[in-house]
């Protein structure tokens, strides 16, 4: 198995979040929710004599997605129409791009974290990124099948990247940078399963002494980021195996089998794809102006990169908590959010990192969720400051969150009526120190006898004796006061 | 023929303005003139007799309250290209037979806004594919001047309603010559429109670079009525263009003193036939007499226009024709399987012209084909237009035959498409330039067969051709000569 490189070229879908479809009026639905066939009109239905007219929030928003991916912006664009029978495509032929799509050259950093090994930036060039619309969907039922055009329409951005990618967790580390940015920039929500956001790798491997590319498939049917990394990783083994066994990789297209956990071929692709591309004569040639990309580029939100190096240089967060702050948009709004309310942002960051994400993993949150739990940025912020100032010590502080998972109460009215504020009162902790010491006469003895390891037992003792309330800081300065004075 | 189906269209609405006549007695000889007539022509696919009467109706009572749309009242028939809201529109097809629109074509929408009795659906060569209208799936119609010979076509139903009195005026489609040729044949005024003037939307695509849906009437006048009606900008088609649309009818002064014509000597070849020749030869020499400036120009790349445009529209057409699988209206060949119901539905559905049409498209588009067919086919298209840029530098209209010949026989020319082809020969290249054309009745044979003098036009100039039109009908009768029916 060793010496075989994996070479991957990623194929990209994202549906547009516009009002309308690509090239009509008709609203655009969830087409996963809403009722079949009640999101349509004459032109995404392809009656007879309907023209499309294009979209222009769908032509700024694959400009935003571009322009975020470092792409030139050609300042002449043009629709193709793209042939071929199938009853999920009303026309018969798709309007999309060909040779002359909206974004090319672009590129996009991405940081990978391989299993058990470093983290590494790469980067990974974008072919090109072209504008057409969706297809229905067909659903298969006994005796037949049935179709809903509500998603036909719908406009779609294909992201083609060159093939940079070399590993399944390469490909998993693009898809997710991918989906942040449009995340960020509110043009896609990242919904793989339901089927908004569709990510194809093309695959094949390589051996050192290969002059050129082996054959390729393509893989479909990822309703998530770790499907992607699973079917990848598994269609790699699968190509290496083949060859390994003196076998040939057929050019096809897979799918991943949910229930089965496992590749199966759905295409064998026999010969190239008959499209019949040629220019839409529909639609007039459409000319970007250098003052339109400019405008859109000036309206560009701050992408999660930007965010970044932000909570770095500001906050002085370490890079791993910054990254996956950022990473999901809703984690960056949720901690923007505290941050607004007053709380500390180290601090801040370290209770979203550790016992928040904790809590939500435990609870099968996915981290895009965190804005559904029932705690508040407000009432978190609270609790980072209740902890900061002092009133709550850590480890009570980690059961008052928990209690404001389970009820979404203020932490302020948790502790209060849970009685958990943090004894600092030193005469109330030398009464508790004491008590301690007196109970304890053995150990104190071994301590001072040179078993200095002693200390955190007795600290122990003394934190059980006040219930975990008593400020830590206060207690541990209180026994080693009254231990050196045993000490005479 | 009744008294009141001889009116043109504008003294129809001149007298229905002046209070003698009524939308409700026009519309009813207008229903009696086609129940007279047409099983005989075969003109009509549809007759909307009860809804012609009750918006005929409808346009008496909104006249009397002061209402005076342009065309209230007007009993008006479409060729059964047009999408209209409820109305079963098959463009010739078997394969959209009962089908019945959920919309109407804009064309439609502004002709009913303007107060149009809609009288009913015309018949066409399937999807406009054909010069005769032969290729109607599902009647031939007849040429009201002999009824042994085709109307032209594809608009060959327009044609024939109109020469025979059974509509006041008809819409057509020229994508080759659809429009033009069928008006030369049958004897009557017809324009086609320059590319954009008029919009496509809800007109059943057949070549999308080319269809231009246009008026067709008795005189120069009533067309110029009807494409005010319907020019101008539509949001819904975005190759319409937002020029401003003059005034036509007010353009109309019958003064062509010093309009420069240009006579291309690549119209007038071998195998004209030579009364249409002398015909418009004679008509030329009307223009001089009028005081236009006769001008030898010529049109070098003419000759490649058929093949550049049985590339282009086949090409076009093969994806417009795509979308007819029975899966969401028209017929279906249920089959169980879905590519055994695709072949059947379609293999059914279409006539033999639409496939071979179908075939040519697919194969100019085809992954090493496409430069040397599609690709090349549009760079001459490139030349030919240039050509008319540069001629329209010199000269104001260009006049020429409209069809090689007059109306030849049923059953002539479907044995070689070839032939057939050649009936457009003189219309094809203003189409693949995108200029306006309009035809006007310059003679007749010695059969007693129309002939039609070609107006071209620079894009977007339909007021210079229209007027140079009508001072060409004013000063001769031809267009006052109607069929013994």
């Amino acid at each position: 198995m060793t010496g075989w490189k994996p070479v991957i070229g990623m194929e990209v879908h994202a549906e547009l979040e516009t009002h309308s479809k690509m090239f009509s009026a008709c609203p655009v639905v969830d087409s996963v929710t809403a009722p079949p066939n009640t999101a349509v009109d004459p032109v995404s239905l392809g009656l007879p004599g309907t023209l499309p007219v294009i979209n222009l929030q769908a032509v700024e928003y694959a400009m935003m997605v571009g322009l975020a991916l470092n792409c030139e912006i050609p300042p002449v664009n043009q629709f193709a129409r793209k042939s071929y029978f199938y009853p999920d495509l009303p026309k018969g032929y798709q309007i999309s791009q060909y040779d002359r799509p909206l974004c090319i050259n672009g590129w996009l950093d991405v940081e990978v974290t391989p299993e058990g090994g470093e983290p590494y930036t790469k980067r990974v060039r974008i072919r090109r990124a072209h504008l057409e619309e969706d297809t229905g969907k067909l659903t298969h039922v006994a005796g037949g099948s049935l179709v809903d055009y509500n998603r036909a329409g719908v406009p779609l951005l294909e992201i083609v990247t060159e093939p940079d990618i070399n590993s399944a967790a390469e490909a998993e580390a693009y898809a997710r940078t991918l989906r942040s940015i449009l995340q960020y920039l509110g043009v896609n929500s990242g919904d793989m399963s339901k089927g908004v956001l569709r990510v194809e790798p093309n695959i094949s491997v390589m051996h050192p002494d290969d002059a050129e590319f082996r054959t390729r498939t393509e893989v479909k049917n990822l309703n998530s980021l770790r499907v992607l990394f699973r079917a990848t990783e598994a269609e790699i083994e699968r190509q290496i195996g083949l060859y390994e066994s003196g076998g040939e990789v057929q050019q096809a297209t897979l799918g991943w089998d949910e229930n089965k956990n496992r590749l199966v071929v759905q295409r064998v692709k026999e010969r190239a794809d008959e499209y019949r591309y040629f220019p839409e004569p529909d639609l007039p040639i459409l000319e970007i102006s250098r003052a339109w990309v400019a405008e859109v580029s000036a309206k560009l939100p701050e992408l999660p990169e930007a965010k970044r190096a932000r909570f770095m240089d500001e906050l002085g967060l370490n890079a791993y908590d910054a990254r996956v702050l950022v990473m999901e948009q809703a984690v960056a709004h949720f901690y923007e959010a505290v941050l607004a309310a007053g709380a500390n942002g180290k601090s801040a960051a370290n209770w979203i990192t550790g016992s928040l994400f904790s809590l939500m993993n435990a609870n099968g949150f996915n981290r895009e969720d965190i804005e559904k739990s029932k705690i508040t940025a407000q009432q978190f912020a609270e609790l980072v400051k209740l902890v900061d100032g002092g009133a709550l010590n850590k480890g009570t502080a980690a059961t008052v969150l928990n209690t404001m998972w389970e009820t979404g109460a203020d932490p302020a009215r948790i502790v209060e009526e849970q009685g958990l504020a943090q004894v600092s009162d030193t005469g109330a902790i030398a009464e508790a120190v004491a008590r301690v010491l007196a109970e304890n006469e053995s150990v104190v003895q071994d301590y001072l006898g040179g078993k200095e390891k002693l200390f955190g037992a007795l600290m122990g003792q003394v934190m059980r004796a006040m219930a975990g309330k008593g400020d830590p800081q206060v207690i541990k300065q209180t026994l080693t006061d009254l231990l050196e004075a045993r000490r005479g | 023929m009744t008294a009141l189906t001889e009116l043109t269209l504008s003294q129809a609405l001149q007298q229905m303005r002046e209070g003698a006549l009524t939308s409700v007695a026009l519309t009813q000889a207008y229903l009696d003139r086609i129940d007279q007539l047409d099983d005989t022509l075969h003109a009509y696919l549809t007759i909307t007799r009860e809804s012609a009467l009750a918006a005929a109706k409808a346009a008496d009572q909104a006249r009397a309250n002061g209402d005076d749309r342009p065309l209230l009242g007007v009993p008006l028939a479409l060729k059964d290209i047009f999408s209209t809201r409820d109305v079963e529109t098959t463009c010739g097809s078997k394969i959209l037979q009962g089908y019945k629109p959920v919309f109407s074509a804009t064309i439609v929408e502004r002709l009913e806004a303007a107060g149009m009795v809609l009288l009913g659906k015309l018949n066409m060569d399937e999807f406009a594919m054909g010069s005769s209208t032969e290729n109607s799936a599902y009647s031939i119609t007849r040429n009201p001047w002999d009824a042994g010979r085709v109307p032209g076509g594809s608009s060959g139903g327009s044609a024939a309603a109109v020469s025979a009195g059974m509509a006041a005026g008809a819409f057509g489609t020229d994508t080759g010559g659809s429009i033009r040729q069928p008006g030369a044949m049958c004897g009557i005024a017809a324009l086609k429109p320059s590319y954009g003037r008029v919009s496509r939307y809800g007109v059943v695509a057949f070549g999308s670079s080319l269809d231009c849906p246009g008026p067709m009437a008795r005189t120069v006048t009533d067309v110029a009525r009807l494409l005010q009606v319907v020019a101008g900008y539509d949001p819904l088609d975005s190759t319409s263009m937002t020029l401003d649309v003059p005034d036509y009818v007010a353009g109309l002064t019958g003064d062509i003193r010093g309009l420069r014509v240009g006579i291309p000597k690549e119209y007038f070849i071998e195998g004209i036939q030579p009364e249409v020749e002398q015909a418009v030869r004679m008509a030329i020499t009307q223009f001089e007499r009028l005081g236009a400036e006769l001008i030898e120009i010529s049109l070098p790349h003419t000759e490649y226009s058929l093949p550049t445009y049985y590339l282009i529209a086949p090409a076009e057409a093969s994806a417009n024709l795509a979308r007819y699988d029975g899966i969401r209206f028209g017929p279906r060949q249920e089959l169980g399987e879905m590519w055994p119901t695709y072949k059947a539905t379609r293999g059914q559905g279409f006539g033999a012209e639409v496939k071979r049409r179908i075939m040519l498209g697919t194969y100019a588009l085809s992954a090493g084909y496409y430069d040397a067919y599609y690709g090349k086919a549009q760079a001459v298209r490139t030349l030919i237009k240039r050509d008319f840029d540069k001629a329209f530098q010199d000269v104001d209209v260009i006049v020429t035959p409209t069809a090689p010949t007059t109306a030849f026989r049923i059953g002539e020319n479907t044995a070689d498409p070839l032939q057939m082809y050649l009936a457009d020969i003189f219309t094809l290249p203003a189409s693949l330039a995108g200029i306006c054309g309009l035809n006007v009745p310059c003679g007749f044979d010695s059969e007693g067969l129309p002939i039609g003098l070609q107006i071209l036009g620079a894009a977007f100039d339909e007021a210079t051709v229209l007027r140079a039109g009508h001072a060409y009908e004013q000063a001769t009768d031809w267009h006052s000569r109607r069929p013994m029916l």
